[in-house]
């Protein structure tokens, strides 16, 4: 090997914060926040100092309890939040040079609907929930630039075909699916141009356990097959464990520890980890 | 005669200012709905109180009126219109699209080509061409900053989708001079390509919701399609007005409903009348 690889998406010191702080928070002190809340002023560190590295082809799994600033963190990732402080590269926008949170609103726009893809856990986020299905897989290749009828037909069909729509719904609108369906719909769309990043924040939680299997087994499928590299956020270590290659652990905002799956989930290191992992039914 | 008890053209001189620079700034961006602080009138919203509004601000004494709604002089909304214009101006009212120097219009682009001295103000009901995609103003506003049109290109795949073809009976959206995509009010297919590189200055004003936009002269105008199902106006091919035997003229298709036959007459009252009154003149009938 001669050079190491180059990672297909960088992000460095990323804070996100609610509330302007204060002098008592911006301290260094160890004990002047409550979790990650400022008492004195009230405000929210959700993510701090969050740094990590995804090549292609890698899942990383992100787990951590309830307000451990997991979606926050994809919300910052796909631009639905602007982060505080941080930055964010991805190696095939401008070779992996230019500061993403900095770019203007219209680049971060391309950026969303041609670099990336993201699935909600919530489909009424993710999903124009009375629009065809068909047509909501082609939103986002006419975001991308499309203007052709059929050839956006083919592919819409194509895809609710690998993620388990009959062709004979790909018509209707996703309010009429079951949960797991609009669910799919949502991979489906998410998946629609290719985009070299995944990032799927909680996609089965709420899922039936057989359709979160199927859920399940076609993220892994699509993604060996497109070599896609995915940010994938849970809190259920059964999805890290069969999907994700690396794991990093957030608590109050912050990575606690990180490392390969196997060794995270057999031999953690961190007081919460262990608590995470011993509590698994 | 006009009646004095009101300020020249209605309105007072503030209102009148206001609403004209938000049309200069309308002009100044074209396609951009320039929001105005629509007044109350003596008729209802939703009845063409923002080009009456428009009317009412740009009008002077030497400008010769006409006031079109769906093609015809003479219904009543075009009637209570001019009616309300000459009360408080005085002005002179004309049926002819190629006399009249301001034509406030609902729905229609006159068949006869605008002119450089023309204004042409349209009555609008729903400015923005993004709504039913996204209900909320906040939203479509950056989606406009951000020239992000894909929801507009949605709703036509939509129409694609279920029922074979583009459907939009009227207001079809055009992106103007490649920059805003502008609801064109509620006028036909047929008469976009009218607006494109068109002499005239056009005007749209929308009073309920409380938006002014402009087209100006020679600006480009493109009605949105997709590569395979390119955009198409409505056709009359074969077919002519059953007055005048004008053909290539947007026509209504009207029933006789005492022998059940269809027939086609302009749907453009002003022009009909003017092909027939040339053809008289000529000692043709």
């Amino acid at each position: 090997m001669t050079e190491f690889e180059v990672p297909v998406l960088s992000i460095k010191h990323l804070n996100k914060q609610f509330g302007t702080g204060c002098a008592h928070c911006t301290n260094p002190e160890p004990d002047a926040l409550i979790k990650n809340y400022c008492k004195v002023c009230g405000t929210v560190f959700a993510c701090r100092d969050v740094s990590f590295d995804v090549y292609p082809g890698e899942v990383l799994g992100v787990v951590g309890e309830s307000g451990s600033g997991k979606s926050t963190l994809m919300q910052c990732l796909y631009f639905d939040q602007e982060a505080t402080s941080g930055e964010a590269y991805i190696s095939s926008y401008q070779n992996g040079l230019k500061n993403l949170f900095q770019e203007s609103s219209q680049q971060k726009r391309y950026i969303r609907n041609n670099l990336m893809g993201k699935v909600y856990q919530n489909p009424l986020l993710g999903l124009k929930i009375d629009f065809s299905s068909i047509g909501n897989i082609a939103e986002k290749l006419i975001a991308a630039g499309s203007r052709n009828v059929e050839m956006m037909e083919a592919r819409g069909t194509d895809l609710l075909g690998k993620v388990n729509i009959p062709i004979h719904r790909s018509k209707e609108a996703p309010k009429n699916f079951s949960g797991g369906m609009q669910q799919r719909v949502q991979i489906a769309k998410a998946l629609s141009n290719n985009p070299p990043i995944l990032l799927l924040d909680e996609v089965t939680t709420g899922l039936d356990l057989s359709v979160q299997a199927s859920v399940l087994d076609l993220i892994k499928s699509l993604q060996r097959e497109l070599n896609i590299s995915i940010v994938l956020v849970s809190h259920d270590l059964g999805v890290i464990r069969m999907l994700a290659d690396r794991t990093m652990v957030m608590l109050d905002g912050q990575v606690i520890e990180q490392g390969l799956t196997d060794q995270i989930l057999e031999d953690p290191q961190h007081a919460f980890t262990q608590q995470l992992v011993h509590s698994l039914l | 005669m006009m009646n004095t008890a009101y300020n020249f053209a209605f309105f007072d001189e503030g209102s009148k200012r206001e609403i004209r620079r938000a049309t200069l700034k309308a002009i100044a961006i074209p396609g951009y709905q320039v929001p105005f602080a629509s007044r109350e009138m003596p008729i209802g919203r939703g009845w063409g109180t923002g080009g009456l509004q428009l009317t009412l601000a740009l009008i002077g004494k030497k400008d010769v009126l006409k006031v079109i709604d769906q093609g015809s002089d003479e219904s009543v909304n075009a009637v209570s219109i001019k009616k309300l214009v000459s009360d408080t101006t005085g002005v002179q009212l004309t049926e002819s699209a190629s006399e009249a120097t301001i034509i406030q219009s609902r729905h229609r682009i006159p068949e006869v080509p605008l002119k450089k001295e023309q204004i042409l103000v349209l009555q609008v009901p729903l400015p923005e061409p993004l709504r039913y995609f996204e209900p909320s103003e906040h939203e479509t506003k950056k989606l406009h900053a951000e020239k992000e049109y894909s929801g507009a290109w949605l709703m036509l795949f939509e129409q694609i989708m279920k029922y074979g073809s583009m459907t939009t009976g009227a207001d079809h959206p055009v992106m103007v001079h490649d920059r805003y995509v502008m609801a064109p009010s509620p006028i036909p297919r047929f008469d976009n390509h009218k607006m494109d590189e068109n002499e005239a200055l056009i005007l749209l004003g929308a009073g309920r919701e409380k938006k002014v936009y402009a087209v100006p002269p020679f600006t480009k105008i493109v009605s949105l399609d997709f590569e395979d199902y390119p955009f198409e106006g409505e056709s009359f091919e074969g077919k002519c007005c059953r007055l005048c035997g004008s053909e290539g003229v947007f026509l209504d298709e009207l029933i006789d409903e005492g022998t059940g036959e269809t027939y086609y007459q302009c749907n453009d009252t002003g022009y009909c009348y003017e092909v027939l009154n040339k053809a008289e003149k000529a000692g043709v009938n």
